[in-house]
């Protein structure tokens, strides 16, 4: 039973979603935007999961002084400073205007983290391309030479190098015909190969083969 | 002829205001009802700009009412030059209802005759969307077909996924090494395809830590997955007779933030060196700020996506990457299950079919026989 109706769900809901988009009349017009607002109110009470499974993980490590017990403390120093502020500081249901307490911890410190990891993400793309492009072998040859080729392609030295050939043959136009011709073409035949992945992949859900995310075989 | 002081040539009257012609409203098409589509013949007096005649026209104004002697009310009104219409106002299936449309110039209008009565009603089948419908049906039952092919016993071959063979080969290093696996099931939540994928990876992971007696640690960024994660892995531990070894907190939530989840995900990576790191399922900016750490600490990673931005990076970074449909056929791959490999050969064929039809249309469209990429639009 606990896996029955599950499967008997997925499959109901499942054929009907595609049904749907067939077929305009009503009640089947409305049906896309009126689940998706209740996924949405699902998925805002679940994160009350979550929320109190971190804090008892961090609460456990701070208690028993586990190896990770400082971020912990961090951790959930963090999140009832946030929730207080926010709850209690920052004017009731208008929390998130700008001016407000939370408003400012929104600016000051969570903004700058956040952009903080993604800039560090330069640097990795630099590590990475460092090992990727070696030319150990013919791929690679051609992968360095593309990258190698598109990457002066977009800069100003680029336009400097070959300035002198007509317009149509130089490395911009080179760079550009990588990324527009072969670049997107196998782009393209990967994403088919996803739809139909997807497709089958929705098949097996609907039709309950596929049952990991329920917990495997009975 | 008499001149005004000040001015430079004759003064010109304006020519009579003339009405729109022959107006027609039809139901809207394809729609679910409450909809008309109007369309008329555009006004004399609004010739596009250039043209000879007159363009004094400033606009058309929709009228309606729900008998041919009115009262017409104005429902809406559209620039000149245009001669179609959508009204969608407060229209009830079933009830008649009758337009004319006025040439409006200043204060002065000329209506058009009275058309009507037009109903509007839902249409229960969007005949835009044809072509999407066969498609829908040769693909599923092609998968069907082989699905039900391979029940009754029939070999399916399917083709070596290097990465997939790797996933034993992986667990068991972690386990001689003595630390853990570290499985990343995607930054998004349950309702993407490709974290039920990954999510059945995990059960075929779940089941060799459990046998080999490895550590598994499962941070997820939804709490939803969370969830279904534990569910998977408590399920794999007790099929493999090790319920012993199953905790609650061998999955767990770190944040729904996509950089505080790479973030934590790269303190556990760089403080507790997991052996073997999977990265299965949607993953956006974070994807190569995980695969850079996780290749940092020295780990074996096998990564798969379906998100094409992300593939480079996975494929720059991890030792193996499950490129696309591969990430799709991995549950069905590590079971073994003849219906999940069926229906691998049924999506395996749906490829060649749309290989062939490219084949052709490149032929057709290069030769301009017609337009064979109208057929594949979508409404």
């Amino acid at each position: 039973m606990k896996r029955r109706v599950p499967l008997i769900l997925t499959a109901v809901v499942g054929i009907t979603f595609v049904v749907q988009f067939f077929i305009p009349h009503k009640p089947f017009s409305g049906l896309q935007n009126l689940l998706t607002d209740w996924v949405q109110i699902i998925f805002a009470f679940a994160i009350w999961l979550g929320a109190l499974n971190l804090m008892k993980l961090s609460g456990e490590s701070l208690y028993r002084r586990k190896k990770r017990w400082p971020y912990a403390t961090i951790t959930i120093a963090c999140f009832v400073a946030t929730a207080v502020v926010g709850l209690f500081f920052s004017g009731g249901s208008r929390f998130q205007d700008p001016g407000t307490p939370f408003d400012w911890i929104y600016q000051n410190m969570y903004n700058p983290l956040s952009a903080t990891m993604f800039a560090m993400l330069a640097f990795y793309v630099a590590s990475a391309s460092y090992r990727a492009f070696r030319a150990r072998n013919r791929e690679a040859t051609l992968l360095l030479a593309a990258g190698v080729l598109v990457m002066l392609g977009r800069v100003p030295i680029g336009d400097r190098l070959t300035g002198f050939l007509p317009e149509g043959y130089r490395l911009a136009d080179l760079a550009d015909w990588i990324m527009n011709v072969p670049n997107k073409a196998g782009q393209r035949a990967i994403m088919i190969g996803i739809a139909l992945g997807i497709v089958s992949t929705s098949l097996r859900l609907m039709l309950g083969i596929e049952r990991s995310h329920l917990g495997g075989r009975e | 002829m008499t001149v005004a002081l000040g001015t430079t040539g004759p003064c010109q009257a304006l020519s009579a205001l003339r009405a729109p012609g022959n107006l027609r409203v039809i139901d809207a098409p394809d729609d679910a009802g409450g909809t008309l589509l109007l369309r008329w013949e555009l006004s004399a007096n609004d010739v596009a700009a250039g043209a000879p005649g007159d363009s004094s026209v400033t606009g058309y104004e929709i009228q309606r009412a729900q008998s041919p002697d009115g009262p017409f009310v104005k429902v809406g009104e559209v620039p000149p030059r245009t001669g179609e219409a959508r009204d969608a106002q407060g229209l009830r299936d079933g009830v008649g209802y009758y337009y004319r449309v006025a040439a409006v110039r200043g204060e002065s209008q000329a209506p058009s005759a009275v058309c009507g009565p037009a109903v509007p009603t839902g249409q229960w089948f969007h005949r835009g969307r044809v072509n999407t419908l066969v498609a829908v049906l040769v693909l599923t039952g092609l998968i069907l077909y082989f699905i039900e092919h391979a029940r009754r016993g029939r070999p399916v071959f399917i083709r070596k996924i290097a990465g997939l063979d790797a996933v034993d080969e992986a667990v068991g290093r972690a386990t001689e090494m003595g630390r853990k696996v570290l499985f990343i099931p995607g930054s998004q939540d349950m309702d993407n395809v490709q974290t039920l994928a990954g999510i059945a990876i995990l059960g075929r992971v779940a089941r060799q830590t459990a046998q080999y007696g490895a550590t598994l640690d499962v941070p997820v960024a939804r709490s939803m997955v969370m969830v279904a994660c534990r569910e998977t892995v408590k399920e794999a531990y007790l099929a493999t007779g090790h319920p012993e070894s199953y905790r609650d907190d061998l999955v767990h939530y770190l944040t729904d933030d996509q950089f505080g989840y790479a973030a934590a995900i790269d303190g556990i990576m760089v403080r507790e060196r997991p052996a073997t790191i999977f990265m299965q399922g949607l993953f956006y900016a974070e994807a190569l700020i995980l695969a850079e750490t996780g290749n940092s600490v020295g780990a074996i990673q096998i990564a798969g996506t379906a998100e094409p931005s992300q593939l480079p990076f996975f494929v720059a970074a991890c030792d193996y990457t499950l490129i696309g449909e591969e990430l799709f056929a991995a549950g069905a791959y590590l079971s073994r299950e003849p219906q999940q490999l069926g229906s691998l050969k049924g999506q395996d064929l749906g490829k060649a079919v749309i290989l062939v039809l490219l084949v052709i249309g490149v032929v057709i469209q290069t030769t301009g026989l017609f337009d064979f990429a109208a057929l594949f639009v979508v409404q």
